[in-house]
């Protein structure tokens, strides 16, 4: 057993800081939530709900209820988490009831769905809140049967006492056990003595989902509820003039057209407040068709930006000034661009040795460019945000991934007390990202004051592909130094973005060259962009290990055992400092995924390719095997190797995995949004892209390096390596090289 | 505005809308059905699928106006109990993420083991191929199609 002491709240209170290998971290002081008790206990508590901590509610008659403290888009957070509270508090896992926690993050300390933090943040705080309402039922009984706690046993929801024969439901339990102080101490399992952690187990609201019920905000409905939509510049660069809705007012069924400022002149930026268009106009109507039509007869005339900065409160605190150009951008001028920052030195992020020195003397040099475009989320649901703002409370029915960032937003814009805000938290129908930016939560909260009614307001998927937060377009160059013993002497890697770059200097290949440069830049843009799966990793590892595929085979090496001799030459003889990575789990997942590919067998009709990576503080590699049909590729199988840590939900984990490689494929070969005069080319899914069953891998066999680290994270971690992983098979399978994405365009060429 | 009066899962609605308003909005705006979901509106991505005449159709494609006495059966029709071997499959497997495009899936699905009660993979791919999932559940979606033929079959 591993004692949890009391400290843990006392040594981290909100502490916001890097990670390394990229994310962020955001420590809580969780326990001091643990602690309800004592204001609970004779006041409010509701007669037939004992709430034991803010995660644990039991009525006399046992039931009991577990709340899932993050917001859900589809990693299985709500079930995975509440499976560490129940592992403790010894409940049976198919009698509890699982419900998602409202907004509150007082109550639940953190209510973060991103950066892969889901389960690695709440791995102590969950069990620890099990453990703590089980030693306090097990301090009831002690109380009342007058026998050392020691003696007492808890299980399946029933404290006993073997020597007395006594027992007692944790129902009939919980009213006293509310009203007793909090242990100081508490003991939690190790990894090897769990029960129901790392069994697989289904999704808890599965039944709800294939039924068709209400889950998400845009099924959400309200007495006397109005639909608005909204219609933003049809260009980035754009913003509104005038508009005459005359015409649309007429409409059957629309109550009002008006304008909306989403936030006020001035106001401060953080992190996830980005949006493209401050200045909307919106039609309310009765029902969702009827303002769709309306929307078209609204006459609006637009005008350009000027180029103007914006201050943005970023992470910690620090303020930091945005330019945000005017003009209208285009994805041919940005490729020009993005190839002119690549004649030039960039900013150095990092040097060791003397790379110059190398190239000079090099024998032969490889250089090798590599693009990414703009991707657009699209998430299944398009964006939506019911709210209903009346004097006494401002309630919303909102998805997103970060209740907690849009609180000032809203308490600011919105001119709304902190607490006269409620927030549900709806099941997402997809994040992947763009559910962290939360400016639709305002713009609904603005049309339902405006219009004194509960409203919920839906982005058609034209108005979600095209109203910004993408994943930004990349471009960056590896060029390697090779000297006449075909020993690679040197690695440049320079590269950025727009509006912002992806390359990570500290990590591998970091620490295994003798002579290493990265640089990075950006150009700013008037396009928005924000998280998407793995920011910058989802880019950067597919060229970064394209490279190294290209260079073990230039210099005639396997390209797994090329990546292991390099991160073994990393651990012996590291270069540099702040190398970003384990080494050994590197490692671990490469000789996981190599044995289980069967690596090097050949089947002359499948070709195959390798990449691995490191972000978000877990490991991921992938064999990838396609076979050409018709001049197109067909993925025929994936075996994958993740090294995530202690996995707490196989069924989920390795279904995510799943998710992440489809993904990953889809994104390789079709993603990218497109830009003519400031405008999104795609602006629905017959025009944008996403992959398709007949274009799925046929198959996909997944590994989990078994381990007893605690849970590291598995959102992200396996998306990246898939692209480079697929470049490197479809090599093989037709000679050419892929340096550009989406992969597609060179296909259609052969 | 017009009425009309549909067929839905063997019951009878009265509805007074824009006869060019798409089956999928009468659904979910007007008669609380609400598992037939909106992604697209334009016939891409199969979240609206529902069962015409017992047949798989995107519900964002049908006006009103044409469906007259023809039957409608949405994912709260497919069974009486949640149920059918389709849903069924789709808990054992695990299907969901997110599970916004399921419904559409499942209806697509349903329609499939109808017109072929053991698809190949291809005809799987085939049929399925106009609902998009963006959580990319194909795999699954798949061994679950089958799972459902065989559960069917026996």
């Amino acid at each position: 057993m591993e004692k949890i002491q009391d400290n843990y709240s006392r040594r981290s209170f909100l502490k916001v800081s890097s990670l390394t290998g990229g994310g962020m971290m955001i420590g809580f002081s969780w326990l001091a939530n643990l602690i309800p008790n004592e204001a609970l206990a004779g006041s409010n508590v509701p007669k037939e709900w004992i709430e034991l901590n803010g995660f644990i509610k039991i009525t006399p008659d046992n039931l009991v209820k577990l709340y899932c403290p993050n917001p859900e888009f589809g990693t299985n957070v709500m079930t995975s988490l509440p499976m560490m509270i129940a592992e403790e508090l010894e409940v049976e896992w198919k009698k509890v009831i699982v419900e998602q926690g409202d907004f509150d993050t007082p109550r639940f300390k953190s209510q973060f769905t991103g950066g892969s933090q889901g389960m690695r943040m709440a791995w102590v705080p969950l069990r620890t809140a099990g453990a703590t309402a089980r030693e306090m039922l097990k301090q009831a009984a002690s109380n009342e049967w007058d026998v050392p706690i020691s003696e007492l046993t808890a299980s399946n929801g029933i404290v006993a006492h073997k020597g007395s024969n006594k027992s007692a439901t944790y129902g009939s339990l919980a009213t006293a056990a509310s009203k007793l102080p909090k242990p100081e101490k508490v003991n939690l399992k190790k990894i090897g003595e769990f029960s129901l952690i790392g069994t697989p187990q289904k999704n808890v609201v599965g039944k709800n989902i294939v039924s068709g019920n209400s889950l998400f905000t845009m099924d959400f409905k309200y007495e006397g509820m109005l639909i608005a939509m909204a219609i933003h510049p049809p260009a980035f660069g754009m913003k509104l003039k005038s508009f005459d809705a005359a015409d649309a007012i007429k409409m059957p069924g629309i109550k009002d057209v008006f304008e909306i400022q989403v936030y006020k002149d001035g106001y401060e930026r953080a992190s996830f407040d980005t949006r493209a268009f401050n200045n909307l106009v919106v039609v309310v109507g009765n029902s969702t068709w009827e303002v769709m039509n309306a929307k078209k007869k609204v006459n609006v005339q637009w005008e350009p930006i000027q180029t103007k900065k914006e201050t943005i409160l970023s992470w910690g605190g620090r303020k930091q000034e945005e330019i945000i150009p005017g003009g209208l951008e285009s994805t041919d001028n940005h490729l020009k661009q993005m190839l002119e920052m690549q004649k030039k030195q960039g900013k150095v992020l990092r040097k060791d040795g003397d790379p110059e020195a190398a190239f000079v003397k090099a024998k032969k040099i490889i250089e090798r460019t590599y693009s990414a475009p703009f991707l657009a989320h699209n998430p299944m649901e398009p964006i939506s945000c019911f709210a209903h703002i009346t004097e006494e409370k401002a309630f919303f029915v909102a998805p997103i991934q970060i209740p907690e960032m849009i609180k000032q937003n809203i308490i600011k814009n919105l001119d709304i007390p902190a607490d006269k805000l409620e927030m549900k938290l709806a099941r997402m129908g997809g994040g992947f990202g763009r559910r962290a930016y939360g400016h639709y939560i305002i713009e609904a909260g603005h049309i339902s004051k405006k219009m004194n009614a509960p409203i919920k307001l839906i982005y058609s998927r034209e108005d979600d592909i095209t109203n910004g937060v993408y994943r930004p377009t990349y471009m960056v160059t590896y060029k390697a130094a090779i000297d006449e013993n075909n020993n690679v002497t040197a690695l440049q890697i320079r590269g950025g973005g727009i509006p912002e770059g992806a390359v990570h200097e500290n990590r591998f290949p970091a620490g295994a060259f003798e002579n290493y440069i990265a640089e990075g830049w950006s150009i700013p843009s008037n396009i928005t962009i924000g998280a998407f799966r793995a920011p910058g990793s989802n880019f950067i590892a597919s060229a970064e290990q394209s490279f190294l595929d290209e260079l073990a085979e230039s210099i005639g090496k396997d390209p797994i055992d090329y990546r292991i001799e390099l991160l073994k030459k990393a651990k012996s003889n590291p270069v540099g400092k702040n190398n970003e990575y384990d080494v050994d789990r590197y490692i671990g997942v490469l000789e996981l995924v190599k044995l289980k590919s069967n690596w090097g067998k050949n089947d002359k009709n499948v070709k195959r390719g390798i990449a691995a990576y490191f972000c978000h503080n877990s490991y991921a590699a992938h064999v990838v095997e396609v076979s050409m049909k018709n001049r197109q590729p067909v993925v025929e199988n994936v075996v994958s190797a993740l090294d995530c840590g202690f996995v707490v939900n196989p069924e989920g984990a390795k279904n995510m995995v799943e998710g992440a490689i489809v993904d990953g494929i889809g994104n390789a070969l079709y993603g990218g949004l497109r830009f003519d005069n400031g405008s999104p080319f795609q602006k629905n899914l017959n025009q944008y892209r996403i992959i398709r069953h007949n274009e799925a891998p046929k198959k996909i066999d997944i590994h989990f390096v078994q381990n007893n680290i605690d849970p590291t994270g598995l959102g992200e971690p396996p998306f990246p390596p898939v692209f480079g992983a697929l470049a490197n098979a479809l090599y093989k399978a037709t000679g050419k090289r892929f340096y550009n994405q989406p992969f597609i365009n060179d296909l259609n060429k052969i | 505005m017009s009425k009309f009066y549909l067929k839905v899962n063997g019951k009878k609605y009265e509805v007074d809308v824009d006869p060019s308003t798409p089956v999928l909005w009468v659904l979910r705006d007007h008669i609380n059905l609400i598992g037939t979901k909106y992604g697209c509106g334009v016939g891409a991505c199969g979240a609206c699928t529902i069962h015409f005449n017992g047949r798989a159709l995107k519900s964002c494609q049908l006006p009103v106006s044409a469906v007259g006495v023809q039957e409608i059966t949405t994912i709260e029709g497919l069974s009486e109990t949640g149920e059918h071997p389709v849903q069924k499959a789709w808990l054992a497997l695990d299907v969901a993420q997110c599970g916004y495009c399921q419904t559409g899936q499942i209806m697509a699905a349903a329609s499939l083991l109808k017109s072929k009660p053991n698809p190949t993979n291809e005809d799987i791919d085939t049929f399925m191929s106009g609902n998009i999932c963006r959580c990319g559940t194909y795999v699954r979606i798949k061994d679950a199609i089958k799972l459902a033929a065989k559960s069917s079959t026996k």
